[in-house]
């Protein structure tokens, strides 16, 4: 299968690869997927003082369309408010990365694991 | 071995095909342009001239497996084989009875050519191999009914590489009067075939696994006791009347050849390879959690499938584009299919997934194993460090009881 240069790029240098103190109370920790289906991302982020979105991290057991996504997302998320974080659609990843068809499925998963890290980010902070 | 045309990998993929032996390509050579007569004119030397290329390469053929060569049938590969020998003996012997023996990690062109055999109203059981994917004597016992006709089964596994105990199962064949056919593709010039001791009675061969030319392979039909097919090929009589069609001399000849070049080097052949294949045997497995698929001790020293845990097989194989290798994963599509093979052993989609099978041959060298390892070491330790499921095995967190969101 032919990647694009993006997906390449993404693969081949990874941004934001590691972990969070899943306990920290400013984390927030989001993981989808299951391995049988051949992909799971685990996608952290770390909240500001000022209500922004200071840090993300990204590990993923998938395709190269799927690592590509989350390095990709955790990029997207840095600076952002969790309202905003939450309003990523999949289709930017899409668009963003060229992904073909057979592979859209992994822009959903990285905007699942987005809406899994903020709710559990909120979850703590209530 | 590197390709001298293209910036290519590294070809570990000899299970696949293999490159044609230059001492074969140059003897099939004059047979395309000088001598190009059909061999079934009899009224001149260009087809006396191609009836006797044709009939030394079925001698060289018979020769590798100590056959009679009025035994071997030419054919276009080991996928025609298998489909004459399915179809063309069950349809024969029909009245003996409609049921079919195989084993469900056969090749598709038999598991295919024997769904087909159940669309015309025989019966078939697939038997699940063991874990190291050789077939259970007793359980094959069981398996058998008094309207089996026919029993398929290979020698030498095309993804695993492992080696079933043909003599055993021939001879429970022959006490129960049952048809045995063998597909022998992957299995020429690396195991011993001796069709004059071993009981089968329909054998296939393909020329491309053994340094010969794609598109040419054999179907040997043995003569005492005499075996009888019905052809699923209609048309001038050729080979017997059991598979018409004008013969393609060149590729006979170069089948012939790479067969001869087997027999008589296959014993120093396969001390080299076996070397090759211990020397990535221990390199690969130096790496964590690594899982060989198969039987280490009943298998062909050309074979290595190995499954790498915790990593995906797609994102694997684009990391290792250095190589060329097969994976057990065909993420050809959104749906991920793993291997059928693999999933028989009882082996779980993950493992089943990040499987690569190495294989190697006549023309790998002690450096191409020594990048391979190199390679393979860098590349898992990289995914790994990306994988949130090797984190959580160095945790120590059992991932059989976490509950995944399947989607």
């Amino acid at each position: 299968m032919a990647y694009s240069d993006k997906v390449l790029d993404h693969y081949e240098n990874p941004r934001n690869v590691g972990s969070f103190d899943k306990s920290d109370a400013n984390v927030g920790t989001g993981m989808v997927g299951a391995p049988a289906c051949g992909d799971v991302m685990k996608l952290q982020i770390k909240m500001g003082e000022n209500g922004i979105i200071e840090d993300a991290k990204f590990k993923t057991y998938g395709c190269g369309s799927a690592i590509a996504s989350s390095s990709l997302v955790t990029e997207m998320l840095k600076g952002r408010t969790l309202d905003e974080a939450q309003a990523i659609k999949n289709t930017s990843i899409v668009e963003e990365l060229a992904l073909p068809p057979v592979k859209i499925h992994c822009s959903v998963l990285a905007e699942d694991a987005i809406k899994a890290a903020v709710a559990d980010l909120k979850s703590k902070q209530k | 071995m590197k390709n001298k045309l293209h910036d290519m990998p590294i070809y570990m993929d000899y299970s696949s095909t293999t490159p044609v032996d230059p001492r074969v390509a140059e003897k099939m050579i004059p047979y395309i342009t000088e001598d190009f007569g059909n061999p079934a004119s009899r009224s001149h030397p260009y087809g006396w001239t191609a009836e006797k290329a044709v009939e030394d390469a079925r001698k060289e053929v018979a020769l590798l497996v100590n056959a009679d060569p009025r035994e071997i049938i030419w054919t276009s590969g080991a996928t025609e084989s298998n489909n004459l020998a399915i179809k063309g003996a069950s349809n024969f012997y029909s009245k003996k009875g409609k049921h079919i023996i195989t084993l469900a990690t056969e090749h598709k062109a038999v598991i295919d050519a024997v769904r087909e055999c159940e669309r015309m109203g025989y019966e078939a059981t697939y038997m699940e191999p063991e874990p190291n994917g050789l077939l259970d004597i007793e359980k094959f016992k069981s398996t058998i009914r008094p309207d089996t006709v026919l029993v398929s089964v290979m020698f030498v596994n095309n993804e695993i590489g492992v080696i079933q105990d043909i003599i055993t199962i021939g001879n429970i064949c022959r006490e129960n009067k049952i048809i045995f056919h063998v597909d022998a593709a992957q299995a020429t010039g690396k195991v011993k075939i001796d069709l004059e001791t071993l009981p089968v009675d329909l054998m296939s061969f393909s020329a491309h696994k053994t340094y010969g030319p794609k598109g040419v392979g054999a179907l040997y039909v043995r003569r005492k006791p005499r075996i009888r097919i019905e052809p699923q090929m209609h048309g001038g009589g050729h080979e017997r009347g059991m598979r018409s069609g004008t013969l393609a001399t060149h590729q006979i000849v170069g089948m012939g050849e790479a067969f001869k070049i087997a027999r008589e080097e296959m014993d120093e052949e396969n001390t080299r390879i076996k070397n090759l294949q211990a020397k990535l045997l221990k390199g690969l497995t130096e790496i964590d959690e690594t899982y060989v698929n198969g039987d280490l001790d009943k298998r062909v020293p050309h074979n290595l499938n190995i499954s790498f845990n915790y990593v995906e097989g797609e994102s694997l194989i684009m990391a290792i584009k250095g190589i060329a290798v097969s994976s057990g994963s065909a993420c050809t599509s959104a749906s991920l299919e793993p291997s059928y093979v693999l999933r028989a052993l009882g082996r779980s989609d993950e493992l089943a997934h990040s499987s690569i099978r190495f294989s190697i041959g006549r023309f790998t060298t002690e450096s191409d194993v020594e990048f391979t390892i190199a390679l393979l070491k860098e590349k898992i330790d990289r995914l790994r460090d990306l994988s949130p499921l090797w984190e959580m095995f160095q945790d120590g967190v059992d991932l059989e009881k976490v509950e995944w969101a399947e989607h």
